[in-house]
């Protein structure tokens, strides 16, 4: 039983954007697995909640019309992981929220929630970074798009307004078409676990294989909030792909990233683990890719 | 200032309908109301999978999952495993013969991940197997003797094994 | 016969189908719901607890505080009771403290309507500490300036042993030994029964009935009875289906607790459920054991002297004590003898969770240091980890001059050969030299030494009752307990074979109730099947000899040359048919001249103990980069006596060979430097191994017949815990070269290890 001081449960985006406006101190509850940890630990213990759990007009992957792939914010990750058209075009985003717990969390556990929580080990939130993901929140005066660096102020907090509920998140096709992604979650057991340092990469190798067209890398739980390491990415665009390269650019990514040190992990090993991870995933991403290293 | 709704849900098979504690979760609803002891409290933070049920076919953690949320839902615990005559079904019966239980506490909640798989009508390799049956926790069996009554059981089914 | 075949399991068919009783699924809904309030300092003085805010909250039935509760002190160790005051277990436990020693300790207790009206209370109790300074390290907490936990206990030493044979200090001067002297770290670890521990309490008649899930009715009923100040018989203990206990239930934990907030409300029901957090820091958790070995060797690898110091961290409260220590330091001197050995175990407070007992008890932490410096020798003489062992490990006919036991069989080179020949050991020993690269495999293996049950240290005395049905059927009641290990089965395996019945005629009464069941000491140090087979055997022949009598007396024919086979009685001559146990029992029960219920009830007492060894090798593959080990293969090999159930025992080596992999390569307590508080105090922080951290477990037997034994078994529930983790850690050091001495070696220690050898 959860000290729960008033459940409101959402019919449609519109009641639950009148509920958030009734009740300003409400917490919103996507799939809840967070939320009601928390409650039970006490930190949320005794608020009202809106339930939005039941809305099932965001939910889901479709295509739109310009070919951006627009995930409602209320899809499971296991829902993302069989969808066809992630694993069509962006299958590293499915095999990243893959990696989250275990299936029973992978069921409950929504797109949605796992980036409004605003924490950096989110293993769909670097993957996001890495496609320049759009985030889509709907409030009393409509819709609002903004990129995924944006919708991350701090640790444990993003930028939704009092109105507004997040309702999808977004990826436009030119930010994944011709591009292969790999994510590594990086943990101490292989299932159930949150991520020491995850570290995901897209890559666009020119037609012969032989230059990287464009890399994009983006870290989880290498500061704060998830984050991008444009420096290396800045140095490998148009280098050629070898060992060299891919070696600098791991070593580039320490001039981006800002771990610390935890009883979880050292800043030491976590920058030793983000150049590791560096190379080992844009190494894969050159495989997928059709690429030789 | 208690606040209370009628949930209206199909529970192992027959349509049923309480007023819960909107505080309530699915764990509390099936074990305090409909005596559903088979769903097991371990850790109540969805970490140990002993309260496991499936919810219109797929794996949840039932104790971090709201009673109110059963609206309209199919919702299966391992009571509901054995025939009305009695007859255990097989992933049952591979539990029994290949001694994979022991203290019995995750049994529950792993049979019922190992129902959602055998349904699913596919095979498996091993470690496809670990990774779907890896939302439990076991300290007896090393999950040695679980993997294998899942896969004879996988494997029977799909006509691999007599 | 039954011994020996892998029946199924007697309680498996409940537990497949959920229909398996657990003590939260017997308690009435209409039972209060206790909390407890756990100290946010790690050490200090309760000066004030203000309840104001709390008794407020609707639901709220009554608030007891550390200034309320009787002072009785009381042990908690799940010990036979001793009448010899000075082997008592020390008494240092209230049922809550105004002076905390752990972050977490007992200050306040709630009982309510419901539990969220419970946790609203606990938050809103305000408690006024007067801190002291705390210690969580076991060397920094003998210094003279270390803050002292319990006054009666200076330098904070609960106890100090030693033993001595030979003259290490003469021997040592022989010229030309080589010397080894390295010091090993083992963690805090908790058991993780997946059932948190749970109680419940009422009154009755003026007696208090206590339901729970522990490995030890009896001894709980005693320790209730003492906490509360009130004659044992006063107190009922139930014992139903447990959901594993690995130790931690072998202690004492809330039932006094419970039992006592039941009497403050009238004797009405009141429940005690352990929160997962709870569990992890307010009960048992393994001794962290430090050990300093040296060994003066020979270039030839043989052991000349050796020295061991250890120092047990024992946290704050005394609950096992010693006992877990010196068993520890106990195997030293037997396992590898050698002329002259100096051994000496501290055990010491610190503010730490309580240290009590679990899976191995001292031995996979003994194991870890000795089997490891044993490789890190035969690593520097330049021997294969089976040479070196070959030379010194304990010889056939070895007799330890204090338990008695002897080595009666060649197990330790039986175990070695199967486990070799599994994991091709030669071939890779040879395969993985000279390896660089990343990527590197490595092999390796330890012993371990273990021991069965407690005598002499301890009493040692089971009892069980058979009981005749008129079907010519049996129940079976032992104080000894089911905790999911299959006790129940082996019992009824046992039973069967003593009487002469067939297995589905022997039922076995599974729950421990202390008004009902005969006087057992419950389920620890591997003893079950060792010390309940002898009074199962000696209970069986006493029923067997009342059937008979009455057989006599039906057939004329004499009882001495009747027996029973599968139910039936026959003549012992030609095998033929007298007339079967259910006709007998039928008669014997009805009888208008002689009505007879016939029953049959012993108690066994055993002054002997056996030895059970094995060994485990493991295959293992690092990723230096990444600082990973991962198993490849691994493989545990138990010279446990005869087999009862061969499919139970191997079950059993599974759980406790994964409890190694964990202990070797990821889980132990973490405490904050700053508050001494338990940081991973929950299943996702705390990395016990999932479905996908484990390869295939292959578990592996050689059987001789233990001698001292009714049915020719011995210990099994403990020892596969006990050599897997220095498997994988002289697996590793194979692999890199390099020798951690200290577990769990995790990333973060493989990073810094690999680091400082170069190897990053």
């Amino acid at each position: 039983m959860y000290d729960i001081k008033a459940l409101y449960e959402a019919k449609s985006v519109e009641d639950a954007i009148n509920l958030r406006i009734a009740h300003p101190d409400a917490q919103i509850l996507a799939g809840g697995s967070d939320v009601l940890v928390q409650i039970r630990e006490g930190k949320r213990a005794g608020k009202e909640l809106i339930s939005i759990y039941m809305l099932d007009e965001i939910r889901g992957v479709s295509l739109d019309e310009n070919g951006a792939i627009r995930i409602g914010s209320l899809t499971s990750f296991s829902h993302i992981t069989k969808n066809e058209i992630i694993q069509k075009y962006i299958n590293v985003l499915g095999e990243a929220v893959d990696m989250v717990g275990s299936p029973q969390i992978r069921n409950i556990g929504t797109i949605g929630g796992n980036t409004c929580n605003g924490v950096t080990s989110a293993d769909s939130a670097s993957t996001l970074f890495a496609l320049d993901a759009l985030v889509e929140l709907t409030g009393k005066d409509g819709k609002r798009i903004i990129p995924i660096s944006d919708f991350y102020i701090k640790a444990g907090t993003v930028d939704i307004h009092p109105d507004e509920i997040q309702t999808a998140i977004i990826i436009p096709k030119e930010k994944y078409i011709g591009y292969h992604g790999h994510y590594i979650k990086y943990a101490m057991r292989e299932a159930l676990d949150i991520t020491t340092t995850g570290c995901s990469v897209n890559v666009k190798l020119s037609e012969d294989k032989k230059t990287f067209l464009d890399v994009r890398i983006a870290y989880g739980v290498a500061g704060p909030i998830p984050m991008r390491a444009k420096t290396a990415e800045e140095f490998i665009k148009g280098k050629a792909v070898t060992k060299e390269n891919i070696k600098e650019f791991s070593l580039q990514v320490m001039g981006d990233i800002n771990p610390r040190d935890s009883w979880r992990a050292s800043k030491a090993f976590r920058q030793h683990l983000a150049t590791e991870l560096a190379q080992r995933a844009i190494t894969e991403c050159i495989t997928l890719a059709g690429g030789e290293i | 200032m208690a606040q209370y709704k009628l949930v209206k849900c199909t529970i192992n098979g027959k349509e049923v309908e309480k007023m819960v504690d909107v505080r309530a979760s699915l764990t509390d609803m099936l074990r305090n109301d409909y005596r559903l002891t088979s769903v097991k409290k371990g850790c109540e933070v969805g970490e140990c999978g002993a309260c496991n049920v499936l919810i219109d076919g797929e794996c949840f953690n039932s104790c971090i999952y709201l009673a109110v949320w059963a609206e309209g839902k199919n919702i299966r615990t391992l009571e509901g495993l054995m025939s009305p005559d009695g007859e255990l079904s097989d992933i049952q019966q591979a539990f029994i013969d290949e001694a994979a239980v022991q203290c019995g506490f995750c049994t529950p909640g792993v049979i019922m991940s190992a129902v959602e798989i055998l349904e699913s009508g596919r095979d498996y390799t091993d470690d496809e197997l670990r990774k779907l049956l890896s939302g439990h926790l076991c300290r007896c069996t090393g999950y040695e003797n679980i993997l294998r009554a899942v896969r004879k059981t996988l494997d029977k089914r799909l006509g691999k094994i007599q | 016969m039954v011994v020996g075949k892998s029946v199924k399991r007697v309680d498996a068919f409940d537990k497949v189908t959920g229909r398996t009783k657990y003590t939260d699924d017997l308690c009435d809904r209409s039972a209060y719901v206790a909390k407890v309030l756990h100290s946010t300092i790690a050490h200090g003085k309760v000066l004030s607890v203000d309840t104001t805010e709390a008794e407020k909250i609707d639901g709220v039935i009554k608030i007891v505080t550390c200034f309320d509760v009787p002072k009785n002190y009381f042990p908690t160790a799940g010990h036979p009771w001793s009448t010899d005051e000075s082997h008592q277990d020390v008494a240092d436990r209230l049922l809550l403290t105004d002076i905390v020693r752990f972050y977490g300790d007992d200050v306040a207790a709630v009982i309510a309507e419901n539990e969220v009206a419970a946790a609203q209370a606990i938050k809103a109790i305000k408690v006024e500490y007067e801190e002291y300074p705390f210690v969580l390290d076991v060397q920094e907490a003998m210094s003279d300036s270390a803050p002292l936990l319990h006054e009666r206990f200076p330098n904070n030493i609960l106890a100090h042993t030693s033993q001595s044979v030979g003259n290490y200090e003469e021997a040592i001067k022989e010229e030309g030994l080589i010397k080894f002297d390295n010091w090993y770290d083992t963690p805090t670890v908790q058991h993780c029964h997946i059932e948190n521990h749970i109680c419940y309490a009422s009154e009755e008649n003026g007696r208090i009935t206590v339901v729970t899930s522990t490995q030890i009715p009896h001894i709980v009923r005693r320790v209730v009875g003492q906490a509360l100040g009130v004659d044992w018989g006063k107190i009922r203990v139930i014992k139903p289906y447990i959901g594993g206990g690995f130790g931690n239930k072998q202690d004492v934990l809330y039932e006094p607790l419970c039992a006592y907030l039941s009497t403050v409300v009238g004797g009405r029901l009141v429940k005690l459920d352990s929160s997962r957090e709870e569990t992890f820091v307010c009960q048992r958790v393994r001794h962290a054991i430090r050990s300093h070995i040296i060994t003066y060797a020979r270039p030839d690898g043989t052991f000349v002297a050796r020295k061991l110091e250890t120092f047990s961290n024992q946290g704050a409260y005394a609950s096992h004590g010693h006992s877990v220590g010196a068993k520890g330091m106990g195997c030293f001197k037997q396992l590898y003898p050698c002329e002259n050995v100096e051994a000496e175990c501290y055990t010491v407070f610190t503010n730490r969770p309580v240290a009590g007992a679990m899976r191995g008890y001292g031995i996979p932490q003994a194991m870890f240091a000795v089997e490891s410096q044993i490789d890190d020798i035969a690593k520097a003489l330049g021997m294969t980890p089976l040479e070196i062992r070959e030379k010194n490990l304990m010889p056939v006919g070895y007799t330890d001059d204090f338990s008695k036991n002897v080595n009666y069989f060649d197990s330790f080179n039986q175990c070695i050969e199967k486990g070799k020949k599994y994991i091709d050991y030669d071939r890779k020993l040879k395969e993985y030299k000279n390896q660089s690269g990343d990527i590197r495999k490595g092999i390796g293996m330890a012993v371990f030494w273990y021991n069965t049950a407690v005598w002499p240290i301890s009493l040692e005395s089971s009892s069980s009752r058979m009981v005749l049905n008129q079907d010519g059927s049996i129940q079976i009641q032992l104080g000894e307990t089911e905790i999911g290990q299959g006790a129940d089965t082996a019992f009824a395996q046992m039973a069967a074979d003593a009487v002469g019945l067939t297995l589905d005629k022997v039922n076995v009464v599974s729950c421990q109730d202390t008004d009902i069941t005969p006087f057992g000491t419950g389920a620890y140090a591997s003893r079950q099947t060792y010390v309940g087979g002898l009074t199962i055997k000696q209970t069986g022949e006493l029923l067997k000899q009342r059937i008979l009598d009455y057989a006599q007396k039906l057939s004329g024919v004499s009882c001495e040359e009747l027996d029973i086979v599968d139910n039936i009685i026959i003549k012992k001559a030609d095998n033929s048919t007298v007339m079967t146990v259910a006709d007998l029992a039928v008669t014997a029960l009805y009888s208008l001249e002689d009505s007879r219920h016939i029953t049959a009830e012993t108690t066994f007492q055993i002054k002997s103990n056996a030895y059970s060894f094995g060994c485990c090798f493991a295959d293992v593959e690092v990723d230096i980069r990444a600082c990973k080990v991962k198993i490849l293969d691994i493989i545990n090999v138990h010279d446990c006596g005869t087999l009862i159930n061969p499919a139970l025992a191997e079950a059993q080596v599974h759980g406790g060979m994964s409890m190694g992999i964990g202990y070797a390569l990821s889980e132990q307590e973490i405490f904050d430097a700053k508050t001494g508080r338990t940081l991973n105090n929950n299943l996702l922080d705390y990395k016990l191994s999932t479905f996908m951290d484990h390869p295939h477990l292959e578990a592996q037997f050689v059987e001789n017949a233990e001698p001292t034994s009714a049915f020719g078994t011995k210990a099994l529930g403990e020892p596969p815990t006990c050599p897997v983790a220095p498997a994988i850690r002289n697996a590793v050091l194979n692999a890199t070269g390099v020798a951690i001495n200290r577990i769990p070696m995790t990333p973060h220690v493989l990073f810094e290890e690999f680091k400082n050898h170069g190897l990053l």
